[in-house]
């Protein structure tokens, strides 16, 4: 597990609880999942989950913004909250379920690595339809192509028998997150081979590839025991908390 | 993290050879005087024995058309002879794993290719034109059209299930009856269809399938006892054939060679482009007639193309066409590896500079790695000429005007395609290029109701859709009205 995603009052009962344990807090914030609510509050809300100890800011994009063309709004919005910030990862959710196009979802995904991010991430999970596996694989086409675009080579110098770690092929690389609906391993599974096949194998670490689930750990569990006992154990033996 | 992926090949246990095939001919299967075998190209097993028919075997397969075409299936109604051929739909459909996995073995292509293209479209064919048997008098081509009597087909070893659906289905549907030879190389899943007609109750003779060499071909396409001749293949037996019937005076059909111009705008989505141009290429290892063998890039975008090309071509898996990971599979024969690696030889020493994605190739078989060749110009062969295999040549052009006079500047004319944003630049490239078939973003697109032919050395007359039809009516005959067909 990478992080525990709590709202922002929560992070301060997290924190403690977290401390030590290698498991970074992220908060969502910037008026959560709806993102309506005046830029100071926004800001204020991610100010005050940094200050309560999040290691990490979930914030979604202006979509209202985005959808009338107003761009440079969403991008100025962005900027400010990476500010914000100061020193927390930044992920931004396009809340792809609401773009409507692909083309929109790689247009957002672009405009949120110019702000700055350090994530993009599919949806906030309130919306449905939410990482669909074609909005996924925009998106690491999008990082991928990120990262050549500031001084990165194609990516797939790893490709065979390379030993090329994460960062070898320069260029800044950007996580994705696909969050929400992923709910079976063999789910898991696809995205994690698209993963593979378009951004390539430095993306597949909890640095720059998270799964946003919430309901994919018990299925885990299921599939585990299945591989140790040879046969499905029924949902009621794993917990549904 | 390193991402491997685990053998996930398909189960051969669905398919029964025989050790030994004879001829499929007024319904029965005989044995013929010599035979040949047939190997897999994957491992260069031997998969079963296959009789080589010759002109006394081509003459009693005729004869047996001859016979059912006038006894049994011209004087059929419309409807009757639909039933038959949704039936054999249906066989296909459920045989259809059988068919594949033999396809495959026999074949080389992926399974992925035979399971999900091959399969499903030869039976989308058969269903196709079983809806038209009874409707040929509203196909435009007058009241009551006519058969033309007994076909003679010679189709290749690249779709050899698909190209038998394309002869046969058609043919069947307008009331002619058929003796087909299929290739040398890839016989096995026309002789399994040809237990498909016996399961299918189909009356003897109405489908007569003869196997061999071009020896057994020449003896088809020559024998005096055709009405038509279908011939999909190479352009240069295409011309062979065509001289004979100019002499004999059979109606005939040619579906040839291709060179086909993919050409991508600046404006192209262009990952889009590049799985299209990763599909026209090295689709069924470029054994494909109209496959897009020329990359027609624009200048402007065509550096950042090639690379993502490369990057994709890198992720392409070739080994075990039976695995269903497998993107490419095996070269179909010796023969043909040879010619490829002619070709690309030919394309080194005419100054091309040639990159090959970087997979092991297996040490037993026929295989070629996925090649792509920069700097090409039109007076290269490899640009001229067809090369049937995996290799692209990538030009560049600057406008549109210099990429029409490109792609339309060689002797074949069967398919193109072009990548762009803007519509109205599709469907002005559309009108001026001299091309059978045109895609439009996307490549390698086939349906049962779109007709399929080319322009000059590609070949005349279509197949499939209500143009496909013509080929198999006599349209000109006198009508008569209130007869017997339903």
């Amino acid at each position: 597990m990478a992080a525990v995603c709590v709202y922002p009052d929560m992070v301060e009962v997290a924190a403690p609880l977290l401390a030590g344990t290698g498991i970074k807090v992220a908060s969502v914030a910037t008026a959560f999942p709806s993102g309506r609510a005046a830029l100071d509050v926004k800001l204020a809300d991610v100010k005050s989950a940094v200050a309560a100890g999040a290691d990490e800011v979930d914030m979604v994009i202006d979509r209202g913004a985005f959808l009338s063309g107003r761009y440079g709004a969403v991008y100025d919005e962005i900027v400010a909250v990476r500010a914000a910030c100061s020193g927390a990862h930044l992920k931004v959710i396009l809340e792809t379920g609401e773009l409507g196009t692909l083309d929109n979802v790689r247009r957002a995904s672009w405009l949120a690595m110019l702000a700055g991010a350090d994530f993009i991430k599919t949806s906030t999970g309130k919306v449905a339809p939410a990482a669909t596996l074609p909005v996924t694989l925009v998106m690491l086409e999008a990082v991928r192509d990120w990262r050549v675009a500031t001084g990165g080579t194609a990516g797939e110098a790893t490709a065979g028998e390379g030993t090329a770690g994460e960062g070898t092929a320069g260029g800044q690389m950007v996580g994705v997150k696909p969050a929400g609906g992923i709910r079976t391993t063999k789910d898991a599974i696809r995205f994690i081979v698209t993963v593979h096949e378009t951004a390539g194998d430095d993306w597949l670490s909890a640095r720059y590839f998270r799964i946003g689930a919430s309901s994919l750990l018990n299925d885990l569990l299921m599939q585990r025991d299945r591989m140790a006992t040879g046969r499905y154990s029924g949902a009621d033996y794993v917990t549904v908390d | 993290m390193r991402f491997e992926y685990a053998p996930a090949p398909e189960s051969r246990s669905v398919v029964t050879l025989r050790d030994s095939y004879g001829l499929f001919i007024g319904g029965q299967f005989v044995s013929g005087s010599s035979v040949f075998k047939t190997i897999s190209p994957a491992t260069e097993e031997v998969l079963a024995e296959v009789t080589q028919a010759g002109p006394e075997d081509v003459d009693r397969a005729v004869a047996a058309a001859r016979h059912a075409y006038e006894r049994t299936w011209s004087v059929m109604g419309g409807r009757e002879r639909g039933k038959y051929l949704f039936r054999i739909a249906r066989l296909i459909q459920e045989r259809s794993r059988e068919l594949a996995v033999l396809e495959t073995l026999d074949n080389g292509k992926p399974i992925r290719e035979s399971r999900d293209v091959d399969i499903p479209l030869a039976a989308a064919h058969f269903f196709y034109h079983a809806g038209w048997a009874d409707k040929l008098s509203y196909a435009g081509f007058g009241p009551s059209p006519r058969p033309l009597g007994v076909a003679g087909q010679v189709i290749p070893w690249n779709f050899p299930l698909l190209m038998l659906a394309w002869k046969i289905a058609p043919a069947l549907a307008c009331g002619n009856t058929v003796v087909l030879k299929p290739a040398e190389t890839t016989p096995l899943t026309a002789l399994l269809f040809a237990e498909i007609c016996q399961q299918a109750e189909l009356p003897p003779g109405v489908v007569n399938i003869v196997t061999g060499d071009g020896a057994t071909g020449h003896a088809l396409v020559a024998h005096p006892g055709i009405d038509k001749v279908a011939f999909t293949g190479s352009t240069e037996v295409g011309k062979e054939i065509a001289r004979i019937c100019a002499v004999s005076g059979q109606r005939v059909t040619l579906e040839l060679g291709g060179k086909a111009a993919n050409i991508v705008f600046d404006d192209a989505p262009l990952d889009q482009a590049v799985e299209g141009i990763i599909n026209g290429i090295f689709f069924n290892q470029g054994h494909v007639c109209c496959a897009g063998s020329r990359l027609l890039v624009q200048e402007s975008v065509a550096d950042e193309l090639l690379t993502a090309l490369k990057r994709r071509m890198e992720r392409l898996r070739l080994g075990d066409p039976l695995d269903k990971n497998t993107d490419v599979g095996a070269v179909n024969s010796q023969a043909q590896l040879e010619r490829i690696e002619a070709f690309a030889a030919t394309g080194a020493e005419e100054g091309a500079e040639r990159w090959s994605a970087r997979c092991p190739l297996p040490d037993r078989g026929f295989w070629f790695p996925p090649t792509v060749f920069t700097g090409v110009s039109q007076a290269h062969r490899i640009a001229q000429e067809e090369i049937f295999g995996p290799v692209l040549s990538v030009l560049t052009f600057r406008t549109p005007d210099e990429a029409i006079v490109k792609a339309n500047n060689t002797p074949y004319g069967l398919s193109a395609g072009v990548w762009s944003e803007k519509g109205s630049l599709i469907l002005s490239m559309a009108s001026r290029l001299r091309a059978g078939v045109v895609w439009a973003n996307t490549f390698n697109r086939f349906d049962p109701a779109s007709p399929f032919g080319g322009y000059k050395e590609s070949g005349f007359g279509r197949e499939g859709g209500r143009h496909g039809l013509e080929a198999y009516l006599d349209i000109h005959g006198t009508s008569v009205l209130g007869g017997s067909d339903v």
